[in-house]
């Protein structure tokens, strides 16, 4: 009987090691180890065997079934590892096929560029102020201390809906609005729409956008304004950027300056982009005149700020390197899927 | 302002500092510069010449044959001008010389006859067309000789190596359009002397009260008028130097007399005007408002009717000119004029804007009057005139001069304090150091209990307050060496929550495949009509510009749809497959017309699509993402079929309560086809105002079902005109309290449904959340809701 269980083992591991799949492992294990399987068989004759003989038979015929049973499982793993690697080899797919996903939608250059400005703002402490489009020549102009026959309130400069309603010519209206709402401290910037009359042509439009910035408090110097617009400018075209601010004039700043930046696109070496002086001119700023403070009711012997303001589609253009400002508006999908 | 280096350097010892120093501390100090010219750029081996012969050539009559002496040796040129003569000194361009616009000369034949080079015009040598002499237009221009034959014309004259600066002035500083204001700025940026301009003493004769008087009638618009009288002028060209100035600072040299005034107004930035003064009716001198209706004929030929508020200079008679504007033509210098009136005034430049504007006419004197023009150069500017008109050897100056001057203007006086200054810049400047910066501007500084008392310098129209100071200080300081720091404070910025919302639909609408667009906020008046919107649509209430750019762009927009249609109908024509594009943007609307006050601008969301793809559902399902990113519940759609921009049976409003969030629908085809394109366009148009207030971003959490779900499929027959919305509503109700949820999945019409019907499938949801659900349980409400669409509309099972 021993005899019988060695060549037992010894033909069912030969014909484990042979199987060619699973499924014939599966036939091997249901015909050894099975209710009707030759291990079990075995084990229903140990009645015929010496009582002293059987527990040595018992053993013997244990080893054979574990012997039996990791020779399976062993030779599973392998077949399914082998099975698997199969069908892995026949799902194989060309990746390069295009992905099935909807297409995405695109935000307009303008939001992309304000979405950028707004969130160095936003980190600088700034809330964002809105104000109407269609304003009083009042909060456009009179407020802001601009004199009654400046030439940029003539018909050929402002469009007009009545002669106490305007087309805003600038975001400005909106200090004046913010400043007349709420006591310093203030910290806001304004972006929005605005109207000149301008033919449109590669570099104008009679709609153009643009962001400003206003903060009132008691102890603001020109220092600050300084400060807080090359901070703006080194987060928005680049840690090395450079600001240089020149005197200028503005009706509701004072003292005014013209702010340039170093030429994003050459570093300041001068090309194209800058006209070869290296600078870009991006902005312009001050710091708001007693005459405006006064007129919006905040003390301007205690209270002093500065503003900023720029042209967003300017920056735009620059930023995206648009040469054309036309584009902005004609919304041609393959011009706003580029951003 | 164009201001050439060699002649400001006339006021202000500026000689050892290169071109690029100059113009980059003068732009720090706040006179910006447009740009910087080479006068005879490119030029090269251009020598001083004078012609010996004059010849015609042979075999061209419009040809000339030269000998020149250009120093080492007498060369032949030909040329076609006809302005030389024998004994000119000119400009010659040898052979290998270079002409302005990079042109090479060398020797050549011209019909045969041998020609070293070319003699050169004005134009050759890089001035513009129009500061040329009308004299030199097509001819050579001649120089004033004697001068050294064969010298390099630059260092022979050096007025022709020269640089322009072209400054950009802004409006609060008029002063600095002329050379004594540019040479202030400079003085004071680089802290150097000023020059004097030279004087002689100038032999008068006779007196002037004698042959000339001045009334001001209307001292409100002319504060000041002085008169100076010259005889036996002899008008002759003014000298080469004078010439070349005026012509680097972009004025035309006409005659001594024209060019005197023209330079002294440069000069100074005053305007002068010169009468014929034998014109003059009675040699008088009156400035008045015009009467109502009185013409004048101008220099330039023109009869202009006048009107009470322009200011006029008349004689006994007539007006003989526009005060600050133009000349009259019956007063004009001209080569017969024998004695003449020189005008120095000042005008109001208030009312000078408003005359120009008016009369349409902006001169030279009329810009500078507009911008101010301060009165205390009246007298120099009488001073300069008649000593160079005394240089010029232009005429006899008559003794004694007219200064008709009511009330004078007094000093300004400005007390700054010195802690203010540095509290606005953020600067620690001494009191010594700020009364310093001042003083290099000429503003006379004396120190007072801590109070700097200034006396602001007449030139200077524009300082007026303390804060006008701070600026002086400032630029002067340098805004390049004021700190950098950040204000103090404890402010938080961020969106408010309107902006959140705006941003986040930006968003979704972004991930869901819509581009965002950006059009216009004036619209034409049409789009009503093109939208197909009846007669008494409120979009027909427009907000009409008074002066828009034209009819395209007339009114305030009232709806976002018809630029959204422009926008699908441009990509269309442009053979874009598919779009989907949206704005958000304002609409105006009016409470009545004509405006009283501000409209209302109500921020709005418009959609659109056309494609292979898109239908009346593909908008709607972006839309219910949108309303359910705001968690806008309870939403009701409500077909629409009277509105007439849009298909009857494909349109769709969807209600919040009463409130209408707005309308989804495919476009009426008339509408397509109005806007130019064709095949199905679908559009969205919503109160995103409205759905920001319904907004509700309050999420809490309901916990995760613990038990499993069961689900029933049902697919029913009924008749088309039953609607989703009432199926839904049915199988609600009659859900009791397991079913979870409820969603259509398939809409069948075919072969196998019967005429007048449709086939609707519905997945349903049941759940417990204290058991799992038995069979039968299911069963019941599952049969129960059957039963009740049976009832309801006759739905039959499939």
């Amino acid at each position: 009987m021993k005899d019988n269980v060695q060549s037992m083992l010894t033909q069912a591991l030969s014909e484990i090691n042979g199987a060619a799949d699973l499924t014939a492992i599966e036939a091997l294990r249901v015909k050894y180890l099975g209710k009707k399987g030759e291990v079990t068989t075995l084990l229903r004759s140990m009645g015929a065997v010496a009582p002293e003989d059987r527990p040595e038979m018992g053993r013997i015929i244990n080893e054979a079934r574990e012997a039996i049973e990791a020779a399976l499982e062993s030779a599973k793993e392998v077949k399914s590892a082998s099975a698997l690697n199969d069908r892995l080899i026949q799902e194989q797919i060309d990746v390069t096929l295009p992905g099935v996903a909807k297409k995405r939608g695109h935000l307009h250059p303008l939001t992309v560029v304000m979405n950028e400005i707004q969130d160095i703002f936003i980190g600088m402490g700034f809330k964002v102020a809105e104000g109407p489009e269609v304003d009083t020549v009042y909060n456009n102009f009179d407020a802001l201390n601009s004199p009654a026959d400046h030439p940029s309130r003539s018909l050929s400069d402002t469009f007009y809906i009545t002669e106490e309603i305007l087309l805003r010519t600038q975001t400005s209206p909106v200090q004046v609005r913010t400043m007349k709402a709420s006591k310093p401290p203030i910290k806001v910037i304004s972006p929005g729409r605005c109207f000149r009359f301008d033919e449109l042509d590669a570099t104008h439009s009679p709609m153009f956008h643009q962001v400003e910035g206003l903060v009132v408090d008691e102890n603001i110097t020109m220092a600050d304004l300084k400060g807080t617009l090359d901070v703006f400018a080194k987060r928005m075209f680049g840690e090395q950027t450079k600001t240089k601010f020149r005197p200028h004039y503005f009706p509701f700043t004072e003292p005014s300056a013209e702010v340039d930046v170093t030429c994003f696109k050459c570093g300041g070496k001068g090309c194209r982009v800058c006209k070869g002086s290296g600078w870009i001119e991006i902005l312009g700023c001050g710091m708001v005149h007693p005459n405006v403070l006064e007129e919006c009711g905040i003390d301007s012997e205690k209270y002093k700020g500065f503003a900023f303001g720029m042209g967003l589609d300017r920056v735009t253009m620059l930023r995206l390197e648009i040469d054309d400002i036309r584009l902005m508006f004609e919304n041609d999908m393959r011009f706003i899927e580029q951003f | 302002m164009l201001v050439p280096i060699a002649w400001l350097k006339d006021y202000v010892e500026i000689e050892d500092l290169s071109l690029t120093h100059f113009e980059d501390r003068m732009v720090m100090s706040g006179s910006k510069t447009e740009a910087i010219s080479e006068v005879c750029q490119g030029i090269k081996n251009i020598v001083i010449g004078k012609i010996t012969e004059v010849k015609r050539h042979p075999e061209a009559d419009k040809l000339w044959v030269m000998q020149v002496d250009i120093g080492e040796r007498v060369t032949q040129i030909v040329t076609g001008a006809d302005n030389c003569f024998e004994g000119a000194y000119i400009p010659v361009a040898v052979h290998n010389s270079w002409i302005c616009g990079g042109v090479k000369i060398k020797k050549s034949k011209l019909r045969g006859i041998d020609s070293d080079g070319m003699l050169c015009s004005l134009e050759e040598l890089g001035f513009a067309d129009n500061v040329i002499p009308k004299k030199f237009a097509d001819g050579i221009y001649i120089l004033d000789g004697p001068l050294p034959l064969g010298a390099p014309l630059q260092e022979a004259v050096p007025e022709f190596a020269d640089q322009v600066v072209e400054f950009e002035i802004t409006p609060n500083r008029p002063d600095c359009l002329s050379m004594l204001g540019i040479a202030r700025e400079a003085a004071a940026t680089f802290e150097r002397p000023k020059r004097d301009i030279a004087r002689v003493d100038v032999p008068e004769k006779g007196d002037i009260n004698e042959v000339a008087s001045v009334e001001i009638l209307d001292a409100d618009l002319c504060p000041r008028y002085a008169a100076k009288v010259v005889r036996s002028v002899r008008i002759a060209p003014s000298p080469m130097w004078m010439q070349l100035r005026l012509m680097k600072a972009g004025v035309r040299p006409i005659n001594n007399i024209v060019d005197i005034t023209n330079y002294v107004m440069l000069e100074y930035g005053q305007p002068i005007h010169a009468f014929d003064s034998d014109t003059l009716g009675g040699g008088k001198i009156i400035v008045r408002r015009a009467h109502e209706g009185e013409k004048i004929v101008t220099l330039d030929s023109v009869e202009r009717t006048l009107d009470h508020e322009t200011l006029v200079i008349a004689d006994a008679t007539h007006p003989v000119g526009l005060a600050g504007i133009m000349g009259g033509e019956n007063t004009e210098i001209t080569d017969h004029t024998k004695n003449i009136l020189i005008e120095v005034a000042s005008f109001d430049k208030t009312n000078i804007r408003r005359s120009s504007k008016a009369l349409g006419l902006r001169t030279e004197a009329s810009a500078r009057f507009e911008k101010g023009v301060a009165h205390c150069h009246v007298m120099p500017v009488v001073d300069r005139v008649v000593q160079l008109i005394h240089q010029l050897d232009a005429g006899d100056v008559v003794g004694g001069v007219i200064d008709v001057y009511p009330k004078p203007l007094e000093g300004k006086e400005i007390v700054a304090r010195p802690a203010r200054i540095n509290a606005i810049i953020g600067t620690k400047l001494s009191e010594e150091a700020i009364k310093g910066y001042l003083e290099r501007l000429e503003i006379v500084c004396t120190l007072e209990n801590g109070l700097l008392r200034c006396q602001v310098p007449a030139h200077r129209l524009d300082l007026e307050k303390e804060i006008d100071l701070v600026e002086e200080v400032a630029r002067m300081y340098g805004y390049d060496v004021v700190d950098t720091t950040l204000p103090h404070d404890a402010s938080t910025g961020g969106l408010n929550y309107n902006q959140t919302l705006v941003a986040a639909a930006r968003a979704q609408l972004t991930a869901d495949g819509y581009n965002e667009t950006s059009t216009y906020s004036f619209v034409s008046p049409s789009q009503p009509d093109w939208l197909n919107l009846p007669e008494d649509a409120p979009e027909r209430l427009q907000i009409r510009l008074i002066n828009p750019l034209g009819e395209e762009y007339s009114v305030m927009r009232t709806t976002l749809a018809a630029n959204q249609l422009e926008v699908l109908a441009r990509n269309f024509n442009r053979r874009l497959p598919a779009v989907r594009s949206f704005e958000i943007g304002y609409r105006f609307i009016a409470a009545s017309l004509p405006l009283q006050e501000l409209p209302e601008e109500r921020q709005t969301l418009v959609m659109g699509a056309f494609g292979p793809t898109e239908s009346f559902f593909t908008l709607k399902g972006s839309v219910e993402n949108l309303l359910d990113l705001y968690g806008i519940q309870g939403v009701e759609w409500r077909p629409m079929t009277t509105h007439t921009s849009y298909h009857p049976g494909r349109c769709a409003q969807v209600f919040h309560g009463d409130c209408c969030l707005g309308t989804v629908g495919e476009v009426h085809p008339k509408v397509v086809e109005a806007f130019g394109f064709e095949g199905k366009a679908y559009l969205a148009e919503l109160e995103l105002a409205w759905m920001i207030e319904k907004s509700n971003l309050d999420r809490k959490y309901n916990p995760l079902p613990k038990f499993p779900a069961m689900s029933r499929d049902l697919a029913v027959l009924v008749r088309d005109e039953v609607t989703n919305a009432e199926m839904l509503e049915i199988l609600k109700q009659n859900g009791g309290k397991i079913l979870e949820s409820v969603a259509l999945f398939d809409v069948y019409k075919g072969k196998q449904i019967e005429a007048g019907h449709k086939s609707m499938a519905y997945a349903l949801v049941y759940r417990a959340g204290d058991r799992t659900l038995t069979d039968a349980e299911v069963s019941k409400v599952f049969e129960a809701q059957l039963a009740a669409l049976s009832t309801a509309v006759g739905a039959k099972l499939r």
